[in-house]
C-alpha cells in the first residue's frame, strides 16, 4: 500500500503539464494544431498518413493519450466511427466528452459533399453525413483552422493572445499560399481522372478536375478485376489522364488500370506524412500540386 | 485593343479635315466595343466584390448546420448479431470436459445446423452524465439480458462508473462476445472457467493512469450468482474481482496488452453431476470458496500500423482455480452408485491456457490456429474419496480456421478442431459459421 502511494505521488506531477494535451485522430489536424498551438500545446496524431483512418483499432496506447488530452481534433462525419467512441468510453476523461469545449469536430465547420440520399449498406460502407475527407481542400482548412483557433483561445486563456497571433499568421500564410497554388493548378482545369477511394473528392472539385470514375465499385469494398475491367472500357470511350490513389491504399487496382490505360498512376500523399515533402500542411499542397502538374499531360 | 483605339486615335488626330463615312463607322464600332468591354469588367468586378462578401458569411452558414452523425440522434445505436451455422461432432453425448466440474451456461456447439447467437445492442447516451448500454441474446424459448448497464462519463481523472449487469473485465476474451471470437467455439479454458464468460450483476469502478504506458485497474463487486459461485440469496456481496491492465505500442506496427486477474467467488450446493467410481451418475453439491487468478497477453502487427492489407494476431490465457470447502455427494446406491449421502472436504487446484494466433493473409481473408489445454491437477474429494474418482487427465484440442469477411459487417468462416477435451474420445470437429451484423457500426475493440 506504501509502495502504491509512493508511486501514486511519483505519478502526480506527470498530470500537471503546463503545455496543453492536443489528441488528433488524424495527421492533417495534428499539423494543424502545431501551427496554432505552437509551443504552447503538445500534439499527439492517434494515426498516421500510411493508416487508413477508417480502420483502426482502439488501442491501449491511443486509450492512454486519450486519457491524457485536453483537446480532441478529429475530422467526424463517422469516419473515427468504429474506434473513437471506444476510447472515449474507456479512458474516463471527463472534459473531452462529445459536447464538451475539449471535443472538436472538423466536419461540423464546412459542408460536406456527397451526402447520400438513401442510407443502406448494401451501397458500401456510407458515411451518412457526407464525404469526411475534407482537408483535401484548402479552403476547409482555413476554415477549419479559423474555428479550430478559435477554440484553443476558449480553453486556454492563458495564452488567448499566442493563440489569436498565430491563428491570424497562419491565415494570412495559407491565404497567399492558396493564391499561389490555384494559379500554378491552373492546367489542371478540366482535367479527367479516376480515383481509387473517394479521397479526393475536395481537392478535385476545388481545382475543378473531372473525376471520371472511382475504382471502389462501392465506398469501402474493394474492386473485383471484373469491376476494374468495366472500368477499363469505360475508359476507352472517355480517357482520363491519371489515375489517383492516397498513399496508404493498395497500389494494386490503381496500377493494374494505369497499365491497362496506359496513363501514369499517382500516390498522392493524402495526409501530412505521406510523402516526403508532405511535411507540414504547406509542404502536402506543394506536393499534391506538384506531382498532379508533373504527371498532367 | 488599346493598340487599335490609339491606332484610330491617331489617325483621327491626323487627319481631323477627313470625315469619312468609313471612317465615322469604324469609331462607332469602336465605341460600341469599349463599352461593351467596360460593362464585362465592370460585371466581373461586382462578382468578385460578392464572393468576396459572401466568403465570411459561408462559414457561419456551415456552422449554423451542423452534421450530426448518426450516433446522436435520440434512438439509441442498434445493433442486430445473427450467427449460426453447421456443425459436425463426434457421438460423445454428455460433452463435458473431463475432470472439470461442468459451468451451468456450458455453450457446447450443436450438432447440425442451428443458429448459435442472435444478439440485440442498443447503446446510447442517457444525459450529460451517463451512457446505458444493453445486449439481448435471443432464444428459441427465451429472451437473455446478456448485459445491461449503465456507465458514467463525467467522473473525470480516468475513472468510470459502471452498474447493471456486465460482463467482468477480468482476462482478455472475456468481455467479447461470440461474434467477436476468432474462433467458432469458445476455449476450452472459458468453457471451463464460466460456461461462456462471467457475467455478474453489480458494480464496476475502472481506472485509467495518466501515463504514456497505458494502465488501467479495475475492481468490482456483485451478486455472485453465476458459476463458478451461486445464488446464495443474500445481502451483501456475493463476488469479488479486481483486474489490472498494462499495454501500449512497441513501434507504430507492433501493439500489446497483459494482464492480471483475480475472482473470488463463494458457492453454496453448486450441483454438479459427476461419474462416480461405479461409473454411475452422482449428483454432487459443493459449498464454499472459489478463488480464479487469470493472466492474459495480446500481441498485434500490421505493417506500418495499416491492418487492410496484412495483419497477425496473437492472443494467450493462463488461469488457475483453487476451491475449498465441502461437496456433498448424493445418495445414488439404489442405482448400483457408490455415493451414499455423505459430506466431505473438497479441495482442488487446476489451471489451463489457450494460445492463438490469426493471421490476415490478404485482404478480406485470415487462417489461424488454436491450442487449448487444460490441466485437471489436484483433486482431493476428502471422506468421497472413497466413492469419487479425481480424474488426472490433460485435456487437449488444436483448432484450424479459415475465414472470410467480404466486408465489414460480414464473415463466413470454416474451423476444424481435433478435439481431446473428453477422456477416451480423440473427435474431428467441423464447423461451417456466419457471422452478420446490421445495423450501427460495430466497434473496434483491441
Amino acid at each position: 500500500m506504501k509502495r502504491l502511494l509512493a508511486l501514486f505521488i511519483l505519478l502526480l506531477p506527470l498530470s500537471a503539464h503546463a503545455s496543453l494535451n492536443v489528441f488528433a485522430c488524424e495527421p492533417e489536424w495534428a499539423a494543424l494544431a502545431h501551427e496554432l498551438g505552437g509551443n504552447d500545446v503538445k500534439v499527439y496524431s492517434a494515426t498516421t498518413a500510411m493508416q487508413d483512418p477508417h480502420r483502426i483499432e482502439a488501442r491501449p496506447s491511443l486509450i492512454a493519450q486519450m486519457r491524457r488530452a485536453d483537446l480532441v481534433v478529429c475530422t467526424g462525419a463517422e469516419l473515427e466511427i468504429g474506434w473513437l467512441p471506444i476510447l472515449l468510453r474507456d479512458a474516463g476523461n471527463a472534459g473531452v466528452q462529445p459536447g464538451q469545449p475539449g471535443y472538436f469536430e472538423a466536419t461540423r465547420f464546412v459542408t460536406l459533399m456527397e451526402k447520400p440520399t438513401r442510407l443502406d449498406r448494401a451501397d458500401g460502407d456510407v458515411h451518412a453525413s457526407g464525404n469526411p475527407h475534407i482537408h483535401t481542400d484548402p479552403r476547409n482548412i482555413l476554415r477549419v483552422s479559423e474555428a479550430l483557433a478559435a477554440r484553443l483561445i476558449e480553453i486556454d486563456p492563458a495564452h488567448a493572445a499566442e493563440h489569436r497571433a498565430r491563428g491570424v499568421s497562419f491565415s494570412a500564410r495559407w491565404h497567399a499560399a492558396m493564391t499561389g497554388w490555384k494559379t500554378r493548378a491552373a492546367p489542371l482545369k478540366g482535367l479527367p481522372v479516376v480515383v481509387q477511394h473517394k479521397s479526393f473528392s475536395y481537392l478535385l472539385n476545388w481545382l475543378e478536375m473531372r473525376t471520371l470514375a472511382t475504382l471502389e465499385p462501392k465506398p469501402g469494398v474493394e474492386p473485383s478485376v471484373g469491376y476494374l475491367a468495366s472500368v477499363a472500357a469505360q475508359l476507352q470511350t472517355t480517357p482520363a489522364k491519371l489515375v489517383l490513389r492516397a498513399a496508404y491504399q493498395s497500389p494494386r487496382p490503381a496500377d493494374w488500370l494505369a497499365q491497362r490505360a496506359g496513363i501514369p498512376a499517382l500516390a498522392l500523399p493524402y495526409t501530412v506524412g505521406g510523402s516526403e515533402r508532405a511535411s507540414d500542411l504547406f509542404g502536402l499542397f506543394d506536393d499534391t500540386l506538384d506531382q498532379l502538374l508533373k504527371a498532367a499531360p | 485593343m488599346l493598340r487599335t483605339t490609339l491606332l484610330v486615335a491617331a489617325l483621327a488626330a491626323t487627319f481631323p479635315a477627313v470625315a469619312d463615312p468609313d471612317l465615322n463607322a469604324l469609331r462607332a464600332e469602336i465605341q460600341a466595343l469599349k463599352s461593351n468591354y467596360e460593362a464585362r469588367i465592370q460585371a466581373l468586378e461586382t462578382r468578385l466584390q460578392q464572393t468576396e462578401n459572401a466568403a465570411p458569411v459561408a462559414l457561419p452558414a456551415a456552422e449554423a448546420a451542423p452534421v450530426q452523425s448518426a450516433g446522436n440522434r435520440f434512438n439509441p445505436d442498434i445493433s442486430l448479431i445473427l450467427q449460426g451455422g453447421y456443425t459436425h461432432l463426434g457421438k460423445g453425448d454428455k460433452r463435458r470436459i473431463t475432470g472439470f466440474m461442468p459451468a451451468d451456461h456450458d455453450s457446447t456447439p450443436t450438432r447440425g445446423f442451428s443458429l448459435n447467437g442472435t444478439e440485440l445492442v442498443m447503446s446510447a447516451s442517457i444525459d450529460p452524465s451517463f451512457r446505458g448500454h444493453l445486449i439481448v441474446a435471443l432464444q428459441d424459448e427465451a429472451a437473455e439480458v446478456e448485459e445491461a448497464w449503465f456507465q458514467t462519463t463525467r467522473l473525470g481523472n480516468g475513472f468510470s462508473l459502471k452498474g447493471g449487469r456486465f460482463r467482468s473485465g477480468l482476462g482478455y476474451q472475456n468481455e467479447k462476445h461470440p461474434h467477436a471470437w476468432d474462433f467458432a467455439d469458445n476455449t476450452l479454458m472459458y468453457r471451463a472457467l464460466f460456461g461462456e464468460a462471467y457475467g455478474n450483476d453489480g458494480v464496476q469502478l475502472k481506472g485509467v493512469a495518466p501515463t504514456d504506458l497505458f494502465m488501467e485497474l479495475g475492481a468490482e463487486a456483485g451478486r455472485g450468482a453465476n458459476f463458478p459461485g451461486t445464488d446464495r440469496n443474500r445481502n451483501g456481496v456475493g463476488s469479488v474481482a479486481l483486474f489490472g491492465h498494462l499495454g501500449g505500442d512497441v513501434s507504430i506496427a507492433h501493439s500489446w496488452r497483459g494482464g492480471l486477474s483475480y475472482l473470488h467467488t463463494q458457492a453454496r450446493d453448486r450441483e454438479a453431476s459427476l461419474d462416480d467410481l461405479n461409473a454411475v451418475e452422482a449428483n454432487t453439491l459443493f459449498s464454499g470458496k472459489s478463488k480464479t487468478w487469470v493472466a492474459d497477453l495480446v500481441w498485434k502487427w500490421a505493417p506500418e500500423g495499416n491492418a487492410s492489407e496484412r495483419s497477425f494476431k496473437f492472443s494467450t490465457e493462463y488461469f488457475l482455480r483453487n476451491e475449498r470447502g465441502t461437496l456433498l455427494c448424493q445418495d445414488n446406491t439404489s442405482d448400483f452408485g457408490k455415493c451414499d449421502g455423505t459430506e466431505g472436504a473438497y479441495r482442488t487446484q487446476q489451471s489451463g491456457l489457450y494460445a492463438q494466433g490469426v493471421y490476415q493473409f490478404m485482404p478480406h481473408w485470415r487462417t489461424g490456429y488454436r491450442y487449448d489445454r487444460l490441466n485437471t491437477g489436484s483433486v482431493d474429494f476428502g471422506s468421497n474419496n472413497a466413492s469419487l474418482n479425481a480424474v488426472n487427465y490433460s485435456p487437449i484440442r488444436h483448432s484450424l480456421m479459415l475465414d472470410y469477411s467480404p466486408s465489414e459487417f460480414s464473415r463466413l468462416r470454416l474451423q476444424y478442431s481435433k478435439d481431446k477435451s473428453m477422456q477416451g474420445l480423440a473427435e474431428n470437429q467441423w464447423f461451417v459459421q456466419y457471422v452478420h451484423s446490421l445495423g450501427s457500426h460495430g466497434a473496434h475493440t483491441f
